[in-house]
């Protein structure tokens, strides 16, 4: 039986379990979003009847949708999970990031100083993130375990060969690794993985009503983190999120989608990227990769 | 965009029946690989109009007149800048059957480490020929490498038939001269598709420019080819990966299954402890399971308390690896740094890991000819057969058998850095001297488990009172091995030796008499012979045997058979002029008539053996009393005068 989803999952908890055998301190990085809730469903399989033997991680930009938070809290308690929350806020109060300015004023880029800051305060030597290859050109050559030097940073021109299931997470002290267990998955695999396993994800996926305005074809949720401007009308729509990320750069697509089996309909006929409706790719046309060299997620 | 479409629906009804494919590409920039690629993406709708407005966007900025499709696939921002490809890329697209994985790797040689990761995981390797220009040296690379990663099926597209006017005869030519290369290739399934990837034929849609064509489309058979033929669902191998004990009362062995199926139940060995118990759960969050197939990620609970950790190696009691710390192995290499003999390395092998040693370098692969070269050692691309030893026993099977238990990357432990990655032939050869050489040769039947011989050679060599060895006569035909092997023989069996002659006419009539004279029945012809001549020598003799026997690998294949220094290959050579002359079969004459083809020495290819392997006879300078002296004091300790009648 090769079924598509099996083999994934098989994979994702091989994964898992390599990073629990291989590293002293790993963390799962969550945000909320449906691949992080795929990570730890695939992390509650790979060591039942255990607990999942290391904490998940949040880098909280303070300008979440209030959804998503609520729907991390109920998660860590259902499961008996350990949290470790990162703060922006509370690296801009430090003076280690300053906010930025100007309409499209965005904590997005700012979480990696409170990410790195966090990796290191908990001495973390594993990050699992929930990054697939099918997202974006630069990611499509990223290892399923990825090598940090000493500043967290990613080097595109020294990975590691990666070959057959053997995956070498050996380092130096100091450096780390970011490790993917979905590298092989795509969107649709993702909804279809949710709808298969019948997973609880927040609410913010489905279609809704939500008070929205429109910037360079992206329609954002009208929140008070926003610098909307004069000319950007408040119009009230029904709309869905395809990613949850930072309110601010986060944008909704128009859609009546309100269970898995319509979302799975909608995503199979899209003709859009689900960064396609992400400010944050859009800066330049390597912004992913410029951030990754950095330490972004 | 809620609007679905007939599509849409199909997919999403259909998914949960889909099954998974991974396949790897090879090519340059100017093979039109990314085209290909791009053009699947494109043709299979798995292109957003995103994607699609991003890479309009920069062709137009690069001065392009159409929409670059290879732009879909090119990364990184050197590869952007210089237009290649650089490192193994992964894309993904799914049809309502299948869902498909391409490791996309670029093909120069200085890439040959690229093309090994994309093949390590692939199940399809796809080989770009061009058709204006035909096969050349990166394609034949390609295949060698698929083979060598022993990547179940292999499809030649033949692209840009648009440039050749979509000419039957230039495709027939390529497939033609393709499999005559391929023949040295282990591979049983070869596909040619002739297709243009810039203009779409045969790639997704049927062309009509090829009505001469009646195969599939090149997406319609990866949709269709059988997925998991490598898998080996013979020899049971779990590899510990991680033991979860959440209370006293719970001990779970997890991991994912190598090869080979188990019940509940059912007994199993655990390595190295060598301790048995019996299965008593096959446990997963979703429920226990009745039977654990390869690839599933599960946990064991035992009938007993053993003592088993990370490392260790589940599997049944009469079906074990061969458990050692000697082994050799095709390695490449895969860094800047060359390999260094004598160095402490790390080794990963399944999960296990230890410290080891590259022992001996035994030659170096030329992928370029598939030929064998001496070396000193490997550096960055290059492939080679090596000798290793470990610090500590691994668990191994012959990669061809089991890539998962057969396959290794080494680490160097200053820099961490994997460096080289290994497919393991056999077992050291101590070994091969408890009669089990011979277990890593091409095998169509892995569950047949080797016995050691009842009466081990060692014992029949005692009571013959001399060695098994093996002579192998190659040449074309009518250049004397028969007749010197004939002598040869004589003299050793009036010495009181066991001997055996085997030669090429006796065996023609008998077990090979289904066996004709192209490429393919040639290999076949040695290959039976070099397992007769194997049995034979088992028994303790000193196995002759003659045979035009024309090509290196097949020869090289034979070697393989035999434990280091008891094969011997002797060359006997002449002038072809002589050969004609003497022509002691009348070949020669038939073949100036026409009336057979492909006879070596005459139209047919004869490939001579390297210097270092062979011992060369020249038949147009030496008598057969003189050849035969020369043999007998090469390889014997008799005194030759003694010999002579």
């Amino acid at each position: 039986m090769n079924n598509h989803l099996k083999v994934l999952e098989d994979e994702g908890i091989f994964i898992m379990r390599e990073v629990a055998a291989q590293f002293e301190r790993p963390v799962l990085l969550f945000s909320g979003g449906k691949d992080s809730i795929c990570m730890v469903q695939l992390a509650l399989k790979a060591f039942y009847p255990g607990k999942i033997p290391f904490p998940l991680m949040h880098i909280d930009t303070g300008h979440n949708f209030p959804e998503t938070i609520e729907f991390r809290d109920r998660l860590v308690e259902e499961h008996g999970l350990e949290l470790i929350v990162g703060s922006v806020q509370e690296s801009i109060n430090n003076g280690r990031v300053k906010e930025e300015t100007g309409p499209d004023a965005s904590r997005n880029a700012l979480q990696t100083v409170t990410l790195l800051d966090t990796l290191k305060k908990h001495q973390v030597d594993a990050a699992l993130g929930g990054g697939r290859r099918d997202e974006e050109k630069a990611r499509a050559k990223e290892r399923f375990f990825s090598h940090r030097d000493v500043f967290g940073q990613w080097d595109p021109k020294q990975q590691r060969p990666e070959l057959w299931n053997l995956f070498n997470g050996r380092k130096n002290p100091g450096e780390s690794f970011r490790v993917f267990p979905l590298s092989n998955w795509t969107e649709m695999d993702v909804w279809q993985y949710i709808t298969q396993e019948k997973m609880d994800i927040p609410s913010i996926y489905f279609a809704h009503k939500r008070k929205v305005f429109e910037r360079r074809g992206v329609w954002l949720a009208d929140t008070e983190f926003v610098n909307r401007q004069d000319d950007e009308e408040i119009v009230e729509k029904t709309v869905r999120f395809r990613t949850i990320g930072d309110a601010t750069c986060t944008g909704a697509v128009l859609s009546n989608a309100s269970t898995l089996d319509e979302i799975i309909e909608e995503v199979s006929a899209a003709r859009q990227t689900e960064r396609g409706n992400r400010h944050d790719d859009k800066r330049s046309e390597t912004a992913m990769e410029d951030r990754k060299r950095q330490g972004y997620f | 965009m809620s609007n679905s479409n007939g599509t849409s629906q199909e997919i999403s009804n259909n998914y949960l029946d889909m099954d998974l494919l991974r396949f790897t590409t090879a090519g340059s920039v100017d093979d039109g690989k990314s085209t290909l690629i791009g053009r699947l993406l494109y043709d299979s709708k798995s292109i957003f109009e995103d994607q699609m407005e991003a890479i309009e966007k920069t062709s137009r900025s690069s001065g392009e007149e159409k929409v670059n499709l290879a732009l879909l696939t090119d990364g990184l921002r050197a590869e952007r800048e210089q237009k290649i490809t650089i490192d193994v890329a992964y894309r993904y697209f799914a049809t309502p059957r299948r869902k498909f994985i391409i490791a996309d790797t670029p093909g120069h040689i200085q890439y040959t480490r690229n093309m090994v990761t994309g093949a390590s995981t692939a199940e399809l390797a796809i080989i770009l020929v061009d058709a204006s220009k035909g096969v050349l040296t990166q394609s034949k690379r390609h295949a060698f490498i698929s083979s060598l990663l022993h990547i179940p099926h292999l499809v030649v597209a033949v692209n840009k038939m648009d440039l050749v006017d979509y000419d039957q005869n230039r495709f027939d030519k390529i497939v033609s001269e393709f499999r005559t290369f391929a023949k040295k290739l282990d591979v049983d399934n070869i596909s040619y598709i002739p297709i243009s990837a810039l203009k779409g034929d045969n790639v997704v849609e049927k062309s009509e420019q090829t009505s001469w064509y009646k195969g599939a489309t090149l997406l319609h058979h990866l949709e269709t080819v059988k997925v998991d033929s490598s898998q080996n669902i013979i020899d049971f191998r779990f590899p510990v990966q991680y033991v979860i004990r959440p209370n006293q009362n719970f001990r779970g062995f997890s991991g994912r299954v190598a090869s080979g199926r188990v019940k509940p139940g059912e007994e199993v060995l655990a390595l190295p402890s060598k301790k048995s118990s019996r299965i008593k759960e096959i446990v997963t969050k979703d429920g226990n399971l009745e039977e654990a197939v390869p690839g599933d990620s599960v946990t064991f609970t035992l009938e007993d308390e053993i003592d088993i950790s990370r490392g260790d190696m589940i599997v049944r009691k009469n079906n074990v690896p061969n458990v050692t710390n000697a082994f050799e192995a095709y390695l490449c290499w895969m860094n800047e740094e060359e390999m260094e003999l004598d160095k402490s390395y790390i080794i990963m092998h399944t999960s296990r890991t230890a410290q080891v040693f590259i022992t001996d370098l035994i030659y170096r692969m030329n992928v370029d000819s598939i030929s064998r070269e001496d070396a000193d050692t490997l550096k960055l691309n290059e492939i080679g057969r090596v000798k290793l030893k470990t610090s500590q026993p691994l668990f191994i099977d012959p990669y061809q058998i089991n890539q998962r238990t057969g396959s290794f990357i080494i680490i160097d432990p200053a820099s961490n850095v994997t460096v080289g990655a290994g497919m393991i032939r056999a077992g050291s050869t101590e070994s091969k001297k408890n009669g089990k050489s011979g277990s890593d040769s091409k095998k169509k039947s892995p569950n047949v488990v080797w016995q050691p011989w009842n009466i081990p050679r060692e014992e029949r060599e005692k009571r013959n009172g001399h060695k098994a060895k093996v002579l192998w006569f190659t040449g074309i035909s009518g250049a004397g091995k028969s007749t010197i092997a004939r002598e040869l023989e004589k003299r050793l069996w009036k010495e009181g030796r066991q001997t055996m002659l085997l030669d090429g006419d006796q065996v023609r009539h008998g077990l090979n008499g289904d066996l004709g004279f192209s490429p393919k029945d040639r290999t076949e012809n040695i290959r039976r012979i070099g397992e007769v001549a194997r049995l034979f020598f088992e028994h303790g003799n000193i196995v002759i045997c003659t045979f035009v026997s024309p090509y290196r690998e097949d020869r090289e294949a034979v070697r393989e058979l035999f434990p280091e220094g008891t094969f011997e290959e002797i060359f006997v050579k002449c002038a072809p002029e002589t050969a004609h002359s003497r022509d002691p079969k009348g070949l020669y004459e038939k073949a100036k008539k026409g009336e057979i083809k492909n006879l070596t020495g005459f139209d047919g290819e004869y490939q001579a053996p390297k210097h270092e392997n062979a011992v060369v006879i020249d038949t147009d300078r030496q008598s057969v009393e003189e050849c035969a002296d020369e043999l007998i004091n090469k390889f014997f300790h008799i005194c030759p005068k003694r010999l002579k009648k």
